[in-house]
């Protein structure tokens, strides 16, 4: 790496291949058109863009529309698939319901855990840095495989959280063999990974003008008044984008999913998830088709949700002026 | 209790920053340490235990609550790094390398090209062209899921390393290319025109120019798609079907079917080395993965 040119000063260097000197045409605007050199640099992203994005999509779309079980040919069969998840297949239904479930649990638990520690962290003292880095941590392998099996060994019948449990004399159940507590377990496991948020709240708080604070400290405003009336609504904006980004992962949730529970949906298709059904679906009976209806579904279903939270708001979220 | 500690907040006022006094502020620094270091413990605990359970015979794991072994017991490592059904944890290991490797230059190559050409080049088509590369952020990946299958089964990739590398290099992370766009786009346009000037074609000026200045948001890049992809289990679960070509998610996860449970000690062991990687990953650049989250609000 030629470092001397890291600087402006040393950048207009007079190499020897500077003599070619190809300059590109200069436009009336003073602005150089350089199509060629930007088409060829361009060229990798055009290809996977069209080539793996916007081309699949279509595709896609058009395979929702049809059987296709990747031994014959795709099949049109037109709203069939559709048709057949919302009136035919319980299993759908039912995955579309825990996964709900999952949602409405674990978005915004986890955002309260990150708002709560970024509170804490949000003053500055001696090791705070370290410290927000270690919070970080669990973010940064909670989504390896590693770690569903340790989660799932520390949540057994006789694991650590029972043992812990034991010590204040509370008999801790098989939470994860049944079908009633495992899903939260996994919720559990979303608001560990509170890392990310946890960051992004911490950027929000010091964004917030301290004139404001110390106007309500004269006013008389106890630590909890000031929170409500000063914190909460100055961070709404960060709520709301923290709230769409954390929603939109849960529904995509997969491998805690699968490790977690049984991999197949169980116990009792209590840990079904949509993308595990999807998954099921697609790769474990081959059908293609079916499978590509549920993603358009769950991207349909994504959008309104978008949708409805941007729109709620105007009701709660206040952009400072 | 409030009256007694209103003075001596007072007298601070003057001397110290104010912020320090906004909500639980109030906290007396000893307190906040202890606070903040009990939560700690809870929370890293799972993996405390998952280090400490490595070096336990087995079934002495799960019923100890305490994350330290009695006695040291390397053994699980050996018994572990065999892995199952004749595959090892080198074949495991050194896939996963090869997959995340090949990731990272891929994303490194054609992130910084692509967003240089959006950022600083003229050409026709521009805007459509960028408006595009930003519209690709709300791709969903579950609607690809399919297609892109069916696209690299037709191509014969399925069971290679090809499905989970060749993209990178396609420039196909729109939000790397995002990052790096507006990383580009924050440095001053002085710099290309004076390279302009002395002769510097696009390419000698993204090579000698822009390339060494686009370096933080390039350590963000390599770093997210180096952890991404390490964690990976959905995709390469999809593509890589035979023993030697498995990672070592999928490998952990064959390893957990083949004991079913039985062999905790070895299971924790390869779970720790398995994480090795982001555990030095953490230590070396936690300023770096911190900030890199904070400045653009990503989810990591």
């Amino acid at each position: 790496m030629s470092s001397p040119t890291s600087t402006l000063s040393a950048a207009p260097r007079s190499g020897p291949g500077a003599t070619a000197a190809k300059k590109a045409k200069v436009r009336p605007g003073g602005r150089r058109r350089t199509n060629g050199a930007a088409y060829i640099m361009l060229s990798p992203w055009i290809l996977g863009t069209v080539g793996v994005l916007l081309l699949p999509l279509l595709y896609s779309l058009y395979l929702s529309f049809t059987q296709y079980d990747l031994l014959s040919q795709p099949h049109w069969v037109g709203l069939q698939n559709y048709r057949e998840m919302f009136t035919a297949d319980p299993r759908f239904v039912h995955s579309v319901w825990v996964t709900v479930q999952y949602v409405i649990a674990s978005a915004p638990l986890k955002l309260l855990m990150a708002l709560g520690v970024a509170l804490l962290l949000a003053k500055p003292r001696r090791g705070q840095g370290l410290y927000r880095a270690l919070f970080y941590l669990p973010s940064l392998l909670g989504t390896s495989v590693a770690i569903a099996i340790v989660w799932q060994g520390t949540f057994d019948v006789n694991g650590p959280f029972n043992q812990f449990l034991n010590l204040f004399g509370i008999k801790g159940g098989a939470w994860v063999s049944d079908p009633s507590t495992v899903r939260w377990v996994i919720v559990g496991l979303a608001m560990w990974q509170f890392g990310a948020p946890m960051v992004i709240f911490l950027a929000g708080l010091k964004q917030i003008p301290r004139e404001l604070y110390e106007a309500a400290e004269v006013d008389g405003a106890g630590t909890w008044r000031r929170f409500w009336s000063i914190t909460l609504p100055a961070l709404s904006p960060v709520i709301l984008f923290n709230l769409v980004v954390e929603m939109i992962g849960a529904f995509q949730a997969f491998t805690p999913a699968q490790l977690v529970g049984d991999g197949q949906g169980g116990p009792v298709d209590s840990t079904l998830f949509y993308t595990l059904y999807l998954y099921q679906k697609a790769f474990t009976e081959q059908q293609m088709g079916y499978a590509a209806a549920m993603a358009w579904v769950l991207i349909l279903g994504l959008s309104v949700l978008t949708g409805l939270l941007f729109w709620s708001s105007r009701f709660w979220v206040h952009y400072g002026d | 209790m409030t009256a007694n500690t209103l003075n001596p907040r007072r007298l601070d006022s003057s001397e110290r920053p104010r912020s320090e006094r906004r909500g639980l502020a109030r906290l007396r620094p000893a307190l906040w340490h202890v606070i903040v270091l009990v939560l700690l413990l809870f929370l890293l605990y799972p993996v405390l235990w998952m280090v400490g359970s490595s070096f336990k015979p087995t079934q002495a794991i799960i019923s100890t609550l305490s994350p330290w072994p009695k006695h040291f017991a390397g053994s699980n490592y050996s018994t572990g790094w065999q892995g199952s059904a004749g595959t090892t944890f080198s074949t495991y290991f050194l896939n996963s390398v090869l997959i995340s490797v090949g990731a990272v230059i891929g994303n490194l190559a054609s992130c910084s090209v692509t967003a240089y050409a959006m950022a600083r080049l003229e050409f026709r088509g521009r805007a459509l062209v960028t408006g595009l590369a930003i519209g690709m952020l709300l791709m969903p990946k579950e609607v690809l899921l399919i297609p892109q299958y069916l696209l690299f089964h037709k191509l014969g990739w399925v069971d290679t390393d090809l499905p989970l590398i060749v993209p990178k290099f396609l420039a196909v992370d729109a939000f790397f290319v995002f990052l790096n766009l507006q990383f580009m786009r924050g440095l001053p346009r002085e710099l290309d025109e004076a390279a302009a000037l002395d002769g510097c074609g696009p390419f000698r000026t993204f090579r000698y120019i822009l390339l060494p200045l686009i370096r933080p948001a390039m350590a963000t890049t390599a770093i997210f798609t180096f952890i991404w992809t390490w964690n990976d289990y959905f995709s390469q679960l999809i593509y890589l079907n035979s023993p030697d070509k498995q990672t070592l998610p999928v490998g952990l996860r064959m390893f957990l079917d083949a004991t079913s449970g039985s062999e905790l000690g070895p299971m924790f062991a390869m779970a720790t080395v398995s994480l090795a990687p982001l555990f030095a990953l953490f230590v070396f650049f936690q300023r770096n993965l911190v900030q890199g989250i904070a400045t653009t609000g990503f989810k990591g």
